[in-house]
């Protein structure tokens, strides 16, 4: 193509390496989930865990409402005007998360033994 | 063609009415994008058509005019369609993204493809960013890779386009690639 120079096609090349590496590290530092749950949590507080196992209904606040039906969560209402969440797919317990921008809320498949991210990637004791 | 055309690339009355143009067609883009589902599995990916008008308004003015229309074209769209929190994303995106177009434009190595695709990577760092402030617990670790590829490849589809549009607007005489 005539409008891609040299300089073009190496800076496409280190954008794509650079996600890429880090898709890589993500996926190799993940590990498998054992008793996954549903996780709500609403402007950085988690507000409710939730078995998989059981199809229910969950308000969260008065702005979203979501949905457990047969191992799978997805968001079947919120307020806002673009409607993100509600199309995002369905998650289970292979693990997932769907999040709410505007409202700040996200839904999000955890471990059993995992409690909400500190932010830090591991405690030497 | 021999004879010279003339340039109103500099009077203010013509650049006004222009650059007027140009935001209506940002907005314009702006909503057409909206009224199209998007069917991929991790939300906030789009192709990012406005970004066709900010790289050429970057081409044909400079940086200052881009960031201006950037800048309003986030507010009116957030106003019209979106909300406050989107206007953040938005800007932050928006602002990030055009701080790199302009300067790998500056360093004068890169056709307008690797502009835009440099701005479309950095378009959603800057939105990646804004909800790891605001969202607290955001998995950013996930998100940004994902939403790297997919502006680099938005980056990369309007940067084409970009390159096919802007001789052509040159060609017509009305406006100039500077």
């Amino acid at each position: 193509m005539k409008f891609l120079r040299k300089a073009d096609l190496i800076l496409i090349i280190v954008l794509a390496l650079i996600p890429c590496a880090m898709l890589f590290y993500n996926i190799k530092t993940a590990r498998a989930m054992t008793g996954a749950y549903l996780s709500v949590v609403v402007d950085g507080w988690e507000t409710g865990r939730y078995d998989l196992d059981k199809d229910q209904t969950i308000r969260i606040g008065d702005t979203n409402i979501c949905e457990v039906k047969d191992g799978r969560v997805r968001m079947i209402r919120a307020d806002c005007p673009d409607q993100i969440c509600v199309h995002s797919s369905d998650i289970g317990a292979e693990g997932g998360i769907i999040v709410c921008l505007p409202n700040r809320v996200i839904l999000e498949i955890r471990e059993a033994d995992d409690t909400i991210d500190t932010g830090l990637d591991g405690v030497v004791r | 063609m021999s004879q010279k055309i003339p340039s109103y690339n500099g009077g203010v009355g013509s650049r006004t009415a222009y650059l007027g143009l140009f935001m209506a067609l940002a907005i314009i883009f702006g909503y057409i994008e909206s009224l199209i589902p998007v069917p991929v599995p991790v939300p906030g990916m789009k192709l990012g058509l406005t970004n066709l008008v900010i790289a050429a308004i970057l081409y044909l003015y400079s940086w200052r005019e881009a960031i201006v229309i950037s800048a309003l074209r986030v507010v009116v769209l957030g106003f019209l369609f979106g909300n406050m929190f989107s206007i953040v994303y938005g800007l932050s995106g928006a602002v990030l993204s055009l701080i790199v177009m302009a300067l790998l434009k500056k360093t004068g190595l890169f056709s307008v493809v690797g502009v835009s695709c440099g701005g479309g990577v950095a378009h959603n760092t800057g939105q990646v960013i804004a909800a790891t402030f605001l969202v607290t617990g955001f998995p950013w670790r996930w998100y940004l890779p994902i939403l790297m590829i997919a502006g680099l490849i938005a980056g990369l589809l309007i940067g084409i386009a970009d390159a096919i549009i802007l001789p052509r607007i040159s060609r017509i005489g009305v406006l100039q690639t500077k």
